[in-house]
């Protein structure tokens, strides 16, 4: 597939610390203004995401991780049916799996979890999570720079 | 031996929800608890900070109902600058609503399509692999694609008059900062198929109809899964009407005798206490005229359509009328009605999200109105899980000194508690194997409330669930995860 339009979207509450950082992430990606490279955040995935997702050729999902080996962790999605933990949001995998069942697009899909500390109710990131921010991001332009365009 | 079930954290519910269930050396269930583990900081958060960035910043709280965060503060703020409650423009107080009935829209189709329907279709029993929307999506497309524009309908009127996906700026004190523009009316109201306001109101309806034909030829199990008598409580309209964005307090108890009514939610202190049990960090609210044992009440759907007289809407009303009927005019108290009144307002929030479409008022200028600055304030509204309370006192220098939020699913933790324990005693106590088709009967029990537990945090890593045993000396005899 060719990758021609892409979807950076973050996950995660800016109200709960470092669970902000899929957000803070995105404002980043926004800022730089990069062609061919949408971006969209919100609290948690839905539904409704799957209509967005049909929409691109990769979408890069930012989230914050509790487990992944700092600064960052990057892996591609596959779409999961099973949905082991159902609560009002949808995990990344699920969202594809919608996407491919309603409206027969499969873009290819890819989580960038970013490692937070901390979860408490405030605002702002931790200061190891700004730093593992930073990393994200550089990755993040780098591989978008490299993606456009070619066929993954 | 004595044992004990720990579910932790609940699934299809947010944040970190913990059954816990005591068995004896017989497996008899000897007690059951609804535990919250962490949900307190909500009133900290704001403390200190300007009165009129709390629409704003309690929205920060909550990822699945937001906008009832920013309308329940907006409201308390509209009381403090000398607007409120019932002084805005039309424009600003429409604008609201519409803003209001989008979220119940979209929160109700949520609810329904994602959580609730794949017991339906599939049976509580059936394999959890196949009981999820993606199960749904596969037997019946028709009804998931539904799902997802209506709520994709709701997300976008949200947008609409609120500003933003997420963080939005719409109502502020004394008013809003935005009218609809006419452009934005006729998207909705004239788009292409299906996202326009009737082809909305035709899939509530369905989704009605889907849940009476299922009721029809399940009457066993939808009205005998935990019936308990209950108090209810919601807002009503001064004349009784159904209306989820303001009015005033009514309670009536489990035959439907009128405990409030009337009530001027400004003075809630008066008639809600909060009592504190050692086991859980989320309180429980009473009417104190009836004392913390029997005051205990439902918020929610099934509240709102036993405390009310009518739905002032034409398609709604009719279906209140068959709701109403099948308990001959009393009160339901069947759990699992809650579904039937959530689809019945999933209707009426479509009717209204019309209607209001239709009014020129919502492309008003007069945004905001102002009086005499007061320094303290109570915002009510009905959450789409029920009654939401919003308490600020605001100091001379205009911070807030003092918050207390009364949250839809603290209002219910003693019906959740309830229900649970129903099913703790009606089907597990003294089972010799505990099953996945009974652990999901326990969710069943909760999501009937859907209930929001500790508001968004969700971070990877952060959501397993397991279910340990132990015995009565605390030692691990079982663990299961989901």
């Amino acid at each position: 597939m060719q990758i021609n339009r892409i979807l950076v979207y973050g996950i995660g509450n800016p109200g709960r610390c470092d669970d902000g950082l899929g957000p803070k992430l995105v404002s980043l990606v926004e800022a730089e203004g990069i062609e061919n490279v949408d971006s969209d955040f919100n609290y948690q995935l839905n539904i409704e995401d799957a209509l967005t997702c049909s929409h691109y050729d990769a979408v890069v999902f930012v989230d914050a991780s509790e487990t992944a080996a700092p600064p960052f962790e990057f892996k591609e999605l596959e779409p999961a049916r099973e949905i082991a933990f159902t609560t009002h949001e949808m995990p990344p995998a699920s969202v594809l799996a919608l996407t491919g069942e309603l409206y027969a697009r499969r873009p290819r899909a890819w989580l960038l979890a970013v490692r937070g500390y901390e979860w408490d109710i405030g605002e702002g990131l931790s200061p190891q999570a700004e730093i593992n921010l930073s990393a994200a991001l550089a990755f993040l332009a780098d591989w978008v720079g490299q993606s456009k365009g070619r066929t993954l | 031996m004595g044992r004990k079930i720990t579910i932790e954290p609940v699934t299809r519910v947010e944040g970190h929800g913990k059954v816990t269930i005591h068995l004896d050396d017989r497996g008899k269930v000897t007690q059951s608890r609804f535990h919250i583990v962490e949900f307190r900081g909500f009133e900290r958060f704001v403390q200190g900070r300007p009165y009129w960035e709390a629409p704003v910043l309690v929205q920060r709280l909550c990822g699945i109902c937001p906008v009832s965060h920013h309308l329940a503060a907006a409201k308390a703020m509209d009381v403090i600058v000398g607007a409120g409650p019932e002084g805005l423009t039309p424009t600003a107080e429409k604008m609201r609503r519409l803003m209001h009935y989008g979220q119940m829209l979209q929160s109700h189709a949520l609810h329904f399509f994602h959580l609730v329907s794949p017991d339906l279709l599939f049976g509580m029993d059936a394999d959890p692999a196949i009981r999820n929307i993606i199960g749904v999506v596969l037997k019946h497309r028709d009804l998931a694609v539904q799902g997802v524009m209506l709520r994709k309908f709701g997300q976008e009127i949200i947008l609409a008059t609120a500003g933003k996906k997420i963080h939005g700026t719409g109502a502020v004190p004394g008013g809003v900062n935005k009218n609809l523009t006419i452009e934005e009316r006729d998207s909705f109201l004239k788009g292409p198929a299906p996202l326009n306001a009737d082809t909305m109101i035709e899939w509530a309806q369905g989704a009605l109809d889907l849940f009476k034909a299922f009721h029809k030829d399940h009457k066993d199990l939808v009205d005998g899964f935990a019936p308990f008598p209950s108090n209810h409580l919601s807002l009503v309209r001064k004349d009784g009407a159904l209306d989820f964005y303001h009015g005033v307090l009514r309670a009536v108890d489990s035959e439907g005798r009128k405990v409030l009514d009337d009530v001027d939610y400004q003075d809630y202190l008066k008639y809600i206490g909060e009592e504190v049990r050692s086991w859980s960090y989320m309180k429980f609210p009473y009417l104190r005229s009836l004392g913390k044992a029997d005051g205990w009440y439902r918020v929610g759907p099934l509240a709102r359509l036993n405390t009310c007289d009518f739905i002032p809407s034409p398609r709604a009303q009719k279906e209140f009328e068959i709701f109403k009927a099948y308990t001959d005019g009393k009160p339901n108290n069947m759990t699992l009605h809650a579904h039937w009144a959530r689809l019945i307002e999933l209707l009426h929030a479509a009717e209204v999200i019309r209607d209001l479409l239709n009014d020129k008022d919502l492309q008003g200028e007069k945004l905001v109105r102002r009086g005499k600055r007061r320094p303290e304030g109570v915002g009510l509204i009905e959450a789409p899980r029920g009654t939401l309370f919003h308490h600020y006192r605001v100091d001379d220098n205009d911070q807030i000194a003092m918050a207390n939020l009364i949250v839809s699913t603290t209002n219910n933790n003693e019906p959740m508690n309830r229900a649970v324990n129903w099913v703790a005693m009606n089907m597990i106590s003294e089972k010799p194997e505990i099953t996945e088709g009974m652990l999901n009967r326990v969710e069943v029990a909760i999501r009937a409330y859907d209930p929001c537990l500790s508001c968004a945090t969700h971070a990877i890593g952060k959501m397993p669930l397991v279910v340990e045993i132990y015995d009565y000396r605390e030692n691990l005899v079982d663990r299961k995860c989901k």
